[in-house]
């Protein structure tokens, strides 16, 4: 035992020691970093485009107010400093003086008015701004968001891809709502950010070079970013192996994970996913049928082992998921899990009055959008026979096929994957608002609706008290895992993948890959 | 003179064939529940339902089937393919932006297989029960039963991991500086893959209809009289007996023109190679509606131009072969 100590001393102090000499490196500046994007880009203006593969290159060419360290705590970007007034509504940003998008011109709060009133009326997310009422500028270098509530979703909407602050000039050429179609959306696209843009190609590449008048001296440190557009994720992973790409993020295949984790010269790392917050999870429609009973979908999850899934199905690969609310998120409070216990699971199914009749209890439909889950549903399938729930696996030819289905409630169960996107109020309240039922894919297509979980939601979507949101949130959380409209499985298995030897400082904050890498290096 | 006749005749055909092509692929993509809206907000990590709302009424999918077929219709007979829904482009220049590289792998497996095939073929048939002959039959089976995609995968786990000597994806190196000389040598270095594994299939096919082509060749009356002439072995083969054997290898490439551009959808997606396919293939899972359209349009009008061209390489090598076709 004391053996088995020692060495565990040893191999902290060493590894301590190897963090320390990580840490001695020096940023050093050049180089072209080659890295890759998982699908293709549909748009490159993250003021009009969400989505994860938009936030990479988003990121680098548009400059945000705020970013945030690793602890969730906002850091000065465009602004340098910010303050809340005490009723919280009126948001003052101070801009920093010397920011200037890629053609030269200054960066203004007239643009930052400009972006607001482009993502409130293109972004997909419409609860990021909707209590921004207005934007004064009072000088050139103070903005002032006049609210009509207080809104603490507003500082990580200010952060990451979320709000990209975009040039008037280039873009207020047209209707506010044209933005989202503007020609300078894929080409000759300007920002204040990082890098600008030298080539976007459809299918092949994004492109982009060191902009010489970041408003941040002496960054960023790289000279260059490709960014190729490598769909297979087998192909990719060969890519990494042999060195032909330095970094990439989004991977998420278990096998393919555990083979790079044993490359030597890589490293695999789940950190940089907290804010996106992917989360996988079993849905029930609570609207119709045996699953409208609170005790079905109880013994549902007592049927169900998240062991096996974590074990055998992720590999070990992903996290645990048990509230809504993805675990690095500041507002997780962990609930008890419905460990496997099938005796339960049979009670309850005869308490809420589905008796074993002719060797079943009832029949369910299970769907799934992509190919990749397919082994989960299936193993729901083998799970629920053994609490004689007869299981049907539906299959959808594609995405739209399976989302219509789940946006108008036309299923029983489904597997399904959603993010937090920042706060809980983007992402999270979207699945349990009682007031967002069967509006399209990702809304509460569940068909839940609980008065105290739409009340808890409301106080704390304007509670700028951090510790009071905190225990609102802990109650709702507690909420939707006892009542299950979803029963939460695991955290989706994204890593992001790097070469150890060539590449410093990956971006694995709280947004990942969707902030700037201008203090990414090449060693 | 009959050949512009055939030329017409064709031309007619061809657009009664491009227009069934459209409303029959456009009515079945509008059968498939869900639309374009849904994959918009999957690109985006979601979207409120307002927004999917406003696009479904911008793309005008909100519309009755006929109006939007009588529109679409209407647009593609003035020359317009239309926009992509997805990518918000022109779907005229994101296929033009693609087609050279389809092209170009394309054209090259085909004629790789062409010869390769050929030349197997030959070499196999003059000795059909050789050691030769049954490993060019063991070839030519493996590459034609293998999936084009695992084929793929495992030359480049050969060629790619363990002997670094061809890179994984893509068509260029952007990294890489130089002129047009250096630039082709680098885009050869990428296509040598992609266009091996696509002409893997094809190979087979070519090599056994010429293996058996020529084996019947072999055994005619003109073979035997060449030889009696005192012809040499090497003429017999390559001079007489090959160019009766071609016809038929000809005409079976021209038909597998289609089937090679198809089998370019996986390869492309294999190698991210950056054209047609890859591009036909995510706009099928982004029910772009305009841009799979136009995608068939273009492959439609390859087909129909690789089968005319396949008509005029059959008179070349047999005069005999009619003006009427």
């Amino acid at each position: 035992m004391r053996h088995i100590f020692k060495g565990l001393m040893t191999a902290t102090a060493l590894a301590s020691m190897m963090a320390t000499s990580a840490h001695a490196d020096e940023p050093k500046k050049g180089g072209t970093l080659v890295t890759v994007l998982g699908s293709n880009v549909r748009n490159l203006n993250s003021a009009v485009q969400s989505g994860i593969v938009t936030g990479f290159p988003g990121a680098q060419l548009f400059a945000s107010p705020l970013r945030y360290d690793e602890n969730w705590e906002p850091q000065p970007y465009l602004a340098k400093t910010w303050e809340v007034s005490e009723d919280g509504l009126t948001v003052t940003l101070n801009l920093v003086d010397n920011a200037k998008f890629h053609d030269g011109t200054p960066l203004t709060s007239a643009d930052v008015a400009f972006s607001v009133e482009v993502i409130k009326a293109n972004h997909p997310f419409k609860s990021m701004f909707a209590p921004v009422e207005s934007v004064e500028t009072p000088d050139a270098h103070t903005a002032v968001l006049k609210l009509s509530k207080p809104h603490p979703a507003l500082m990580l909407a200010m952060s990451g891809q979320l709000m990209s602050i975009i040039p008037k000039h280039i873009y207020g050429d047209g209707a506010i709502t044209d933005v989202k179609a503007h020609a300078r959306n894929n080409k000759d696209v300007v920002g204040s950010g990082p890098f600008k843009l030298v080539e976007f190609k459809n299918g092949e590449h994004v492109i982009l070079e060191r902009f010489d008048d970041f408003f941040i001296e002496g960054r960023p440190y790289l000279d260059k970013i490709v960014m190729r557009i490598i769909t297979d994720p087998a192909a990719r992973a060969i890519a990494y192996e042999n060195g032909e790409l330095h970094m990439g993020a989004f991977e998420s295949l278990p096998r393919i994970i555990n083979r790079l984790k044993k490359v030597e010269s890589l490293t695999v790392t789940s950190d940089g996913y907290g804010a996106i917050g992917p989360t996988d999870w079993l849905a029930m429609n609570t609207t119709k049928g045996p699953l409208s009973n609170v005790k079905v979908r109880k013994a549902i999850a007592y049927a169900v082992d998240k062991n096996f899934i974590h074990k055998a199905l992720m590999q070990g690969t992903a996290g645990d998921s048990t509230s809504g609310i993805h675990p690095d998120s500041p507002f997780y409070a962990a609930q008890d899990g419905y460990d496997l216990d099938l005796e339960k699971s049979a009670a309850l199914l005869d308490e809420a009055g589905f008796p074993v009749k002719d060797g079943s209890r009832m029949t369910l439909t299970i769907d799934f959008g992509w190919p990749g889950v397919k082994p989960q549903v299936e193993y729901v399938k083998a799970a629920l026979k053994k609490v004689d729930i007869t299981v049907e696996v539906r299959s959808s030819a594609d995405f739209p096929t399976w989302a219509k289905k789940m946006g108008t409630g036309d299923f029983d169960m489904s597997w399904d994957t959603v993010f937090n996107w920042g706060d809980p109020v983007i992402g999270v309240h979207r699945t349990y608002d009682s007031t967002n039922i069967h509006k399209g894919v990702w809304s509460n297509t569940q068909g839940y609706s609980n008065a105290r979980v739409d009340e808890l939601m409301a106080l704390a979507a304007v509670e700028n008290d951090l510790e009071k949101r905190k225990a609102l949130y802990a109650e709702f959380q507690a909420i939707i895992a006892d009542e299950l409209p979803v029963y939460h499985t695991n955290t989706v298995p994204y890593h992001t993948v790097y070469n150890t030897d060539k590449v410093g400082n990956p971006p694995i904050g709280i947004w990942g890959s969707s902030t700037p890498i201008d203090m990414t290096y090449l060693k | 003179m009959i050949f512009l006749q055939t030329l017409l005749v064709r031309s007619v055909y061809a657009a009664i064939l491009l227009i069934a092509v459209l409303v029959l692929n456009f009515s079945m993509m509008h059968l498939a529940p869900g639309d374009v809206a849904d994959t918009i907000a999957q690109a985006n990590g979601g979207a409120d339902a307002e927004v999917l709302e406003a696009i479904r009424a911008e793309y005008g999918l909100d519309q009755p089937f006929l109006v939007q077929l009588g529109r679409y219709i209407g647009n593609v007979l003035q020359g317009n393919l239309g926009y992509s829904f997805y990518y918000r482009e022109p779907v005229t220049d994101l296929i033009l932006q693609r087609i050279p590289a389809t092209l170009l792998l394309v054209f090259s497996a085909q004629i790789i297989a062409l010869i390769i095939g050929v030349f197997l073929g030959v070499v196999s048939a003059q000795k059909p029960n050789g050691l030769t002959s049954h490993f060019v039959t063991f070839i030519a089976l493996f590459g034609y039963s293998a999936p084009v995609f695992w084929t793929g995968i495992l030359l480049l786990i050969g060629f790619s991991l363990q002997f670094h000597w061809f890179p994984v994806a893509g068509m260029r190196d952007v990294t890489i500086e130089g002129g047009l000389w250096i630039k082709s040598l680098d885009i050869l270095h990428h296509l040598i893959l992609p266009m091996v594994t696509l002409a893997s299939v094809f190979l087979a096919l070519y090599s056994r209809l010429t293996r058996a082509t020529m084996l019947e060749q072999l055994r005619t009356d003109y073979v035997r009289t060449a030889y009696a002439k005192g012809v040499p072995h090497r003429k017999v083969v390559y001079q007489h007996a090959l160019k009766n054997a071609l016809s038929p290898v000809i005409t079976l490439a021209g038909l597998q023109f289609s089937a090679v551009i198809s089998g370019a959808v996986l390869v492309e997606a294999v190698f991210s190679w950056p054209g047609l396919g890859t591009l036909a293939f995510t706009s099928i899972l982004a029910r772009d509606t305009p841009t799979i359209l136009g995608i068939l349009f273009f492959s439609a009008l390859v087909v129909i131009v690789g089968n005319l061209l396949t008509d005029l390489a059959q008179k070349l090598v047999d005069p005999r072969i009619g003006g009427k076709g």
